[in-house]
Formats: structure tokens, C-alpha cells, sequence
């Protein structure tokens, strides 16, 4: 792991967005991980998502634990701050940035071990706070900077490189966000760039937690032929189609003709909506237990059911439940803040 | 020894019995009759049925530390009697509920026996009322015998059951019971007793965790994530008390957020977030939280984010005596986190101190971006104390230390003749610049990192500049003991060489000792530590004794360590003065190990 910054200079042509900038500038260094790691794709594909929303990207607050992953938001938005704090513990240090100042785009980055093991209790109650944040989880099944220990989301059908079987059963993050009331819940690929992006910015403009959990090919310890987690395997049972989403900003008109009684139409906090095509009729994800149920007939099968899973587009955030001021608490000033000695005279004399 | 406005009652009672509150109305009545009292809880571990005790020390002269030896026995609790009545000193008074007489074997002691369950027996005939005013007629017996001033615990009364009159009159009623009782039964007053003085005049009565959350409030912080923990948890519950009175706006929002995190990891995690954001951010919790706490702790060190943490201090190790207290968690904080790591700590001596090093731990962590940890105990938290009222300085600007906004990061390079570095030291104060999220569209951004980076935040696995980079957090360390608050110095003999260094909760109990040995002919220069590191004061004070006492409350001399490890001072010439059982320390106590190396031959005597 070491830092490598890339060349300022790009081509004068490319395109740019509302705020005049190219995708180059949401970049970050470059990536020290892998050749082929799932996780340099979904940077790829947030750099995208933010490039396309016309996101200012000082605005943005990038944050994550330890892991191969956590190292991920170094890679994208230099412009941004970023908190790479401890192992498991990302979701506490948003959970006070986001107190701090609620105006800010929380993207969190986590790992299947960073959050399904060491940060699990930390993730529950992230969900539980309804902290208004994206969490997404770069999900291989196993640990990479350790070299390639078997993860909490690894399947139990899934053996090792090496052929060692693993013993145990899978925590199935998404399951457990719908259980736990998250409002917004999707699983992806990282191989499906399609279908990532649209999903990042609707995770992005959701008021509340959204939680996306991609599954992303650790090419260097879980890419084998008998990995579930592996590019094939991901690819050949992808249930994506089943339920492809179209992210609308709320600037945009929606021009495209969709048959009637395929598609859902949702619309955000933001005024962004989200059309959910091929609507499966079994699973209208704006219901918990349809969406548990896709998740569970589908992985007896060995598909991996992906898309928006489980949407609740009228979630309180944990501002709305603390019912903190609508101005940052960062900005307020030291005399809204600061009794003073009057008020002081009063409490001291209470005392007496 | 004991006289008028000079003794010690203690209450044996049953916890959950409501006892509680009869035992602070009556501290309460003492104070406002203006005599100096210092009331302690040693409560257990537990939510009802087990022993609990309140001993009041009354003192005219002021005298605040516990002192062992009670004068008056109020034994309300049968599980307790043989050691309650074991503590009385030959002389002194036991009141008991003699419904059911009993022998008491002690022929040096007076009983008073006050048939209390009967007498409310005869006028309640609710279980519950029969239960709670049965404190309350012990109370009452105390006004004839202790010649307590009725109106002022009317007022008493009153205070704490604001609206609810019938119940005043109720209590009233109970009061008179024992009252009667008493003055017809025994001879009233005992020649312990009280009258009204001045040396509570001026002062408040309050506990040093209400204290600090206020504090916190003065400070202007907005974001407190806590994990409850006895003795520190009812610090941010004044918080909340204080910003529900004060930092709501009038449209009902609130100008602070709390969260009660899953685990200490989230709570001080949540603190260093906030504080990372800019808004300033605590967390309260006692030993088992700052073990907890450490890996974060290390981050927030290395990263320098500020954070304040208030650590009400109780007896450890492990789980240990989670209702008694100690000063044992100075070395774990001073050194909290693996790695090369070193804290501010503040040492408060009392509530007026929680308040005022607690709103100053702010500035400190602000100023110096790294975590300051404000060093409380469990008596000092949750103890009433008669202290000094707070005081607020309007024109003192808070010190938000050095973060640039936009227009100060677009002329930083004209005004400093450098770029700017997230970890360049400018100033050569060892405390760089810092920005927060989202104040400039192209310049300030970094990334906050535990691992190692160069003074531009970049990662680095070079160890020169590793080295370089923790050499100047250690430099901040240097002007951070030009910060903290300097120590407090009593000059007893001039050019003496014997010094007595201590620091916190045990401030009263030195204090008195120092009067007691000045009596002994022996007079000794002292000095209160009010933080870490150690200032030039504390350094000289140890160069000028050839032979110090450092008095604490740990076994292991932890402070004592702190001096040889972090100020050089020989080990030779600081004599530990260690009192570790739970209990707050008393004066005798620090005379005898001040006499016992002094004059070995008159404590023997003794």
C-alpha cells in the first residue's frame, strides 16, 4: 500500500458537468489494489454516480474502516475529506460527523469483514439511528490484506483457494439491514456498472440509511472456480434482470415509455425518482418481507438476487428522530451555544 | 474531639427504600443553615435491597474530606447492625427502629430507640407511604436532637417536591412524628449538635458530573455519545438536563445532539467524528470504558482530531468496585493506545472544577487537536460537595484553535509563505492547520488517517518521515504544558525541602491533614497537580524538595511514575502516600504517612 498521486493534465475535451467539471475531477490517487479487484470498479462506478448528480465534491464526506475496501476512498474524490478511522468502527465516526454537520453527502466504505464481523454490532445500530448516510459494503467473502481468510459473508458452499471447506454459514448483510429497518436496501455486482450506478445515486439521494451491499470479486484469494463469490459464479447467477432500477434526478424529465403494470415509480425526499422495471410480481420491494423472501428462495437456489431490494421512501433520519437544529451544529455560533454568566447566576443559585 | 457543628452521622439504610432522598434533604437543611457538610454515598452495586450508607460530616471549620469515627448512628438496616454498630466512636449515639428492642452490645455508646415502623404503622395505613416516611421520621428525629431548623427543612422539603404541596404537608407530618418523639423520650439536643453558620454562605451544593455536563453546555459542545456506566452516567444525563433547559431553539429544535452508542467503542467513535467535523464533541466513562476506548484513543492521537473525554474514575482493576473510588486509571490514560502515545489530562478538585477545567478541556483539545481527558472520580462525580458557585467570564472568546475557513485557505500561501500541509507545523508549535469537510471546493481536502502519513496526509511507509512526523506530535506535547492549567502551590516554610504533591478528590483530606501537621510541628510545602503533562511549576517544585509525598488513590503509585517517567524526578526522594480501598481518603490518613516517615516514633506512640 502506498500513495500514488496521478497526473493533473487530461484532455481539454472532456465532457463536463452543471458545475463544469470533468469525471477526472472526482477522481483520487491511484489504486494500489489488485489488477482486476471488484472494488477499483465500484470506484469507477461512485465516481460516475457523483460526476453524473453534479455533486460538489468538497461536499462529500468519505469515510470507512480497515481492509483492502476501507482503502478504496482514497482512490476517488481528492476534493473530498476522507476518515479511514478504525477497524469496524466507520459507522460511529459518521454517526458524529453526521450530528456535526447534517449538509454533507455521507458516503461510507466498508468491508464483508470490516462490517459482518469486527463492525457488525456497529453496522446494526448505524441502521438502527437511521444514520442518512450511503453504506456501502465491497463484499468478497474474504480477508485480502491478510491473505485471504474466509469472511463472515463468505458462503458456506464457497471452499477456499487452497480447498479448504468453510464450516460455517453466511450473515447475509442485506437480510439483516431489511430486518433492522433499513430504508433503503440494494445488493449488486461490481461487474454490473449498469446497474450500480443508478443504485449508488439513488442510495445517495435517499433521506435515511441506504445500504448497499456489491459483491465484489477478490481476484488475488477468491476468484476460483468453486468460489460463489467469484466473477463467473456472480455472472452466470445474477438475478439482475429480474429488477433493473432507473435513477431520475429530480431536474430531469422522464422521456422513456414504460408498458404499463412493469414498473414501479418512487419518488425521494429530493424530488428524485426511481422507476423499478420488470417489477417481479412475487416481490414488490416496498415491502420487507417480499423482499426477505426474494433474498432467500433465490439464494436456495444459488442466484444471487440483486437490484433495489427493499425501499421505505418515507424513513425518518436520525436528525428527524433527534430533532437536531436544521443548521449544521458546526456552524452554530458560540452565542447560541454559550449560556453566559446570567444564566449561570440562576443555576447557582437553584443550588443553594 | 466532636462538639457543636463538628461531627459525623451516618446513615445505614436498605437501597430502594427511598432513603435516599430523606439522607440529602437533611445534608441539604445543614447546608442552607450555612454550616460546611460533605455528604457521601457509599451505595452498592445493585438496584434494591442491599446495604447502602450516607455519612455526613459536619464541620464548622470546614473541613470537607470524609473522616472516620461516627459520632451518630442512624441504623435503619438489620443486614448491617454488627459493623454499623462497630464504627461508632466510645461516646457516641445510636439511633434504631426499636419496634423490635434489641440489645445492642456496647456499653460505651447511647442508644436511642425511636419505634419508627410502629409509629407510621399507626398513622399510614398505605404499605408504601408506611415505608417512605419511616426516612423521614428519622429524619424528624434528628431535628430535636441535632436541633435542626425546622423552617429550613420545610423549605427543604418544599424545594424538592416543587408542586406537589400535599406531599410536603405529608412529609411534614412524619417529620413531627419523630420529632416529638425524641424531644419527649430523650435529652434534646445531644451535646453534638447544630447551629447556624456562615462557612456554606456563598457556596452551592452540587455534584461534580452535574457539574461537568454544564460545563460542557458553557463549553459549547453539541455532540455527546455516551455508554452508560456507573459512576460516570449521570454526566451526561446533566448534559441533557441542562441542554433540554438551554439549547433548544423556539421552534422546538434542538442545538445538540446525544447518542446513547451500543458500546464505549461507538460512543467515544461518534466523539472523535463530531470533533473531526468540527463541532465540539465528548464522551463520559470510567475504567472499563477507557479500555474500551484505547484503539480509538491511539486514532484520534495520531490522526489529531479533537475530543474531550471525562472519565469519572472508579476501583479497579477489570469490573473491580464500580461504586467506590480511585484515582487508578492515570497511567492507562496518560498512555492510552498502543504505539507511541501520549494524553492531556486535566485534574479538577471538585465541582466548581469539573465545571471550569471542563469547559477549558475544550479549548485545550481544540487548540492542541488531540484528545484531553478530564480526570473525575466517583466521589468527586457523584457526591454532593458545598463548593464555590460557577462563574462565567462573558468576555472570554472560546478558543477554537487553529482551523482555516475558505477565504484563509485561499491566502494561506501569501500569508504563511507555504502551502498548506495538513500536518506542517507553520508556526513551530508543533500544531498544524486544520480544515474541516466541505469548506472549499478545490482546496483543504485530506484524508484523516490512523496510519502513517507525511505532513500532507499522504500515506507513507517511509520511516524517516514517520519518525519526523511523531517527533512533532511530541513537540505539540511540549506546548501543550504551556497550555494546561498550572498547578496550585501552598508555601508552608519557606525554603523547606519537604513537599507533599497531590491532586483531585483527595484535596480536601490533604488540606486538613497539612492543618493537622502544622499542629504536629511539622510543616510542609504542598502542591496540587491540575494536569498532565507536567507544567514548569511542577518540575521546580520537585527540584526545590529533597523529599516529597505523593499522595493518591492507587496501588501502584501511578502518579509517583507519571513524575519519574515523564519529569525526571528521582524516584528516590517521592514517597508514595497510597490509599486504594474504595473510600475517600481521610486527613488522618495523610498525616500518618507524613508522620510515619517523619516521626516514625510518634505515630508508634500513637
Amino acid at each position: 500500500m502506498s500513495y500514488i498521486s496521478k497526473p493533473v493534465a487530461h484532455h481539454p475535451q472532456l465532457p463536463r458537468n452543471a458545475l463544469g467539471l470533468t469525471r477526472r475531477d472526482y477522481e483520487g490517487s491511484m489504486s494500489t489494489l489488485c489488477a482486476g479487484c471488484g472494488h477499483d470498479s465500484i470506484t469507477a462506478a461512485i465516481i460516475e454516480a457523483c460526476f453524473e448528480m453534479d455533486l460538489p465534491a468538497h461536499r462529500i464526506a468519505k469515510v470507512s474502516g480497515i481492509g483492502c475496501s476501507s482503502k478504496a476512498p482514497t482512490y476517488f474524490m481528492n476534493r473530498s475529506h476522507g476518515f479511514n478511522s478504525v477497524h469496524g468502527r466507520m459507522p460511529s465516526v459518521t454517526t458524529g460527523a453526521a450530528i456535526a454537520n447534517r449538509d454533507l453527502v455521507y458516503i461510507g466504505v466498508s468491508g464483508d469483514g470490516d462490517t459482518a464481523s469486527i463492525g457488525l454490532g456497529q453496522f446494526c445500530h448505524a441502521v438502527r439511528r437511521r444514520l442518512n448516510m450511503t453504506y456501502i459494503v465491497m463484499n468478497n467473502g474474504c480477508y485480502g490484506l491478510t491473505k485471504g481468510q474466509f469472511s463472515a459473508t463468505n458462503d458456506k458452499t464457497s471452499p477456499s483457494k487452497k480447498g479448504e471447506a468453510n464450516p460455517f454459514d453466511a450473515i447475509d448483510l442485506c437480510q439483516l439491514a431489511i430486518q433492522l429497518g433499513a430504508g433503503f436496501v440494494a445488493r449488486s455486482f461490481s461487474g454490473d456498472k449498469n446497474q450500480l450506478t443508478p443504485l449508488i445515486q439513488a442510495a445517495i439521494s435517499y433521506n435515511g440509511f441506504a445500504f448497499l451491499d456489491v459483491i465484489s470479486p477478490c481476484v488475488t484469494f477468491n476468484n476460483h472456480a468453486t468460489s460463489t463469490k467469484s466473477y463467473e459464479y456472480v455472472r452466470a447467477h445474477n438475478l439482475a434482470s429480474e429488477n433493473h432500477l432507473d435513477y431520475v434526478e429530480p431536474k430531469e424529465e422522464i422521456t422513456v415509455d414504460y408498458a404499463e403494470g412493469t414498473t414501479a415509480d418512487i419518488e425521494l425526499h429530493d424530488g428524485s425518482r426511481l422507476i423499478l422495471n420488470k417489477l417481479d410480481s412475487q416481490h414488490d420491494p416496498r415491502d420487507a418481507d417480499a423482499a426477505l423472501m426474494a433474498i432467500r428462495t433465490n439464494a436456495a437456489k444459488g442466484a444471487v438476487a440483486t437490484g433495489l431490494l427493499y425501499i421505505d421512501p418515507e424513513q425518518q433520519d436520525m436528525h428527524d428522530i433527534l430533532a437536531t437544529d436544521k443548521r449544521p451544529l458546526n456552524a452554530l455560533p458560540m452565542t447560541e451555544l454559550c449560556p453566559g454568566s446570567n444564566a449561570l447566576d440562576g443555576i447557582n443559585a437553584r443550588l443553594r | 474531639m466532636s462538639g457543636i457543628n463538628d461531627f459525623v452521622v451516618k446513615f445505614a439504610t436498605v437501597n430502594g427504600s427511598g432513603s435516599a432522598s430523606a439522607n440529602g434533604i437533611f445534608a441539604k437543611t445543614l447546608f442552607r443553615m450555612g454550616i460546611p457538610v460533605s455528604p457521601k454515598n457509599i451505595f452498592p452495586s445493585n438496584i434494591q435491597g442491599l446495604p447502602t450508607w450516607y455519612e455526613v460530616r459536619v464541620s464548622e471549620a470546614g473541613y470537607l474530606a470524609r473522616r472516620d469515627g461516627i459520632d451518630l448512628m442512624v441504623a435503619m438496616n438489620p443486614q448491617s447492625y454488627k459493623e454499623d454498630l462497630a464504627e461508632i466512636v466510645p461516646g457516641g449515639w445510636l439511633l434504631y427502629d426499636s419496634t423490635l428492642p434489641r440489645i445492642w452490645p456496647r456499653a460505651d455508646i447511647t442508644v436511642l430507640g425511636v419505634p419508627i415502623a410502629e409509629m407510621c404503622a399507626r398513622k399510614w395505613s398505605d404499605p408504601r407511604q408506611r415505608q417512605l416516611f419511616k426516612n423521614m421520621v428519622y429524619v424528624g428525629a434528628l431535628t430535636a436532637l441535632l436541633d435542626m431548623d425546622l423552617k429550613v427543612l420545610e423549605t427543604t422539603i418544599g424545594d424538592q417536591l416543587k408542586g406537589k404541596e400535599k406531599l410536603v404537608a405529608a412529609n411534614m407530618e412524619a417529620v413531627a412524628l419523630g420529632r416529638d418523639y425524641a424531644a419527649q423520650h430523650f435529652q434534646c439536643p445531644l451535646p453534638i449538635h447544630l447551629r447556624h453558620a456562615e462557612g456554606a454562605k456563598g457556596k452551592i451544593l452540587v455534584s461534580g458530573n452535574d457539574a461537568a455536563g454544564l460545563g460542557a453546555i458553557y463549553a459549547g459542545a453539541t455532540v455527546c455519545a455516551w455508554y452508560p456506566i456507573t459512576p460516570s452516567t449521570s454526566l451526561a444525563e446533566a448534559y441533557e438536563k441542562y441542554a433540554k433547559r438551554m439549547r433548544v431553539a423556539k421552534d422546538g429544535r434542538r442545538l445538540y445532539g446525544i447518542v446513547q452508542a451500543e458500546d464505549e467503542l461507538a460512543a467515544i467513535g461518534v466523539a472523535i467524528g463530531g470533533g473531526w467535523n468540527g463541532a465540539r464533541s465528548f464522551t463520559a466513562t470510567s475504567g472499563p470504558g477507557i479500555s474500551l476506548m484505547s484503539e480509538f484513543l491511539g486514532l484520534a492521537y495520531f490522526a489529531e482530531v479533537p475530543v474531550v473525554l471525562f472519565n469519572i474514575q472508579r476501583g479497579g482493576p477489570s469490573t473491580g468496585m464500580p461504586t467506590r473510588t480511585q484515582q487508578s486509571d492515570i497511567t492507562i490514560c496518560a498512555y492510552a493506545s498502543h504505539g507511541d502515545t501520549k494524553h492531556v489530562l486535566l485534574f479538577p478538585k471538585d465541582p466548581t472544577e469539573c465545571f471550569s477545567l471542563g469547559a477549558e478541556a475544550f479549548d485545550l483539545a481544540e487548540r492542541l487537536q488531540t484528545p484531553v481527558m478530564v480526570m473525575s472520580d466517583l466521589d468527586i462525580g457523584m457526591n454532593d460537595w458545598v463548593t464555590d458557585p460557577f462563574a462565567w467570564d462573558d468576555s472570554k472568546v472560546h478558543d477554537r484553535g487553529k482551523v482555516l475557513d475558505a477565504e484563509q485557505l485561499e491566502g494561506f500561501k501569501e500569508a504563511t509563505g507555504s502551502d498548506w500541509g495538513r500536518y506542517q507545523d507553520i508556526d513551530g508549535d508543533g500544531i498544524p492547520y486544520r480544515t474541516l469537510p466541505g469548506t472549499h471546493p478545490t482546496k483543504g481536502a485530506f484524508f484523516t488517517r490512523g496510519t502513517s502519513h507525511d505532513e500532507n496526509a499522504r500515506y507513507t511507509e517511509d520511516g524517516h518521515i514517520h519518525a519526523r512526523v511523531i517527533d512533532r506530535i511530541r513537540r505539540k506535547f511540549d506546548t501543550a504544558a504551556t497550555l494546561v492549567p498550572k498547578p496550585e502551590i501552598t508555601i508552608r516554610d519557606k525554603g523547606g525541602k519537604t513537599g507533599l504533591i497531590y491532586f483531585g478528590a483527595t484535596t480536601p483530606a490533604v488540606h486538613e491533614a497539612l492543618d493537622l501537621l502544622e499542629r504536629d510541628g511539622v510543616q510542609v510545602n504542598a502542591l496540587r497537580i491540575r494536569a498532565f503533562p507536567f507544567t514548569r511549576e511542577v518540575l521546580s517544585f520537585c527540584a526545590m524538595h529533597d523529599r516529597i509525598f505523593v499522595v493518591e488513590q492507587n496501588r501502584d503509585a501511578q502518579m509517583r511514575s507519571l513524575l519519574m517517567t515523564e519529569g525526571n524526578v528521582p524516584g528516590t526522594k517521592l514517597i508514595p502516600a497510597l490509599n486504594y480501598d474504595g473510600m475517600p481518603m481521610t486527613a488522618a490518613f495523610v498525616r500518618g504517612a507524613v508522620l510515619k516517615e517523619l516521626k516514625p516514633a510518634q505515630v508508634a506512640a500513637e
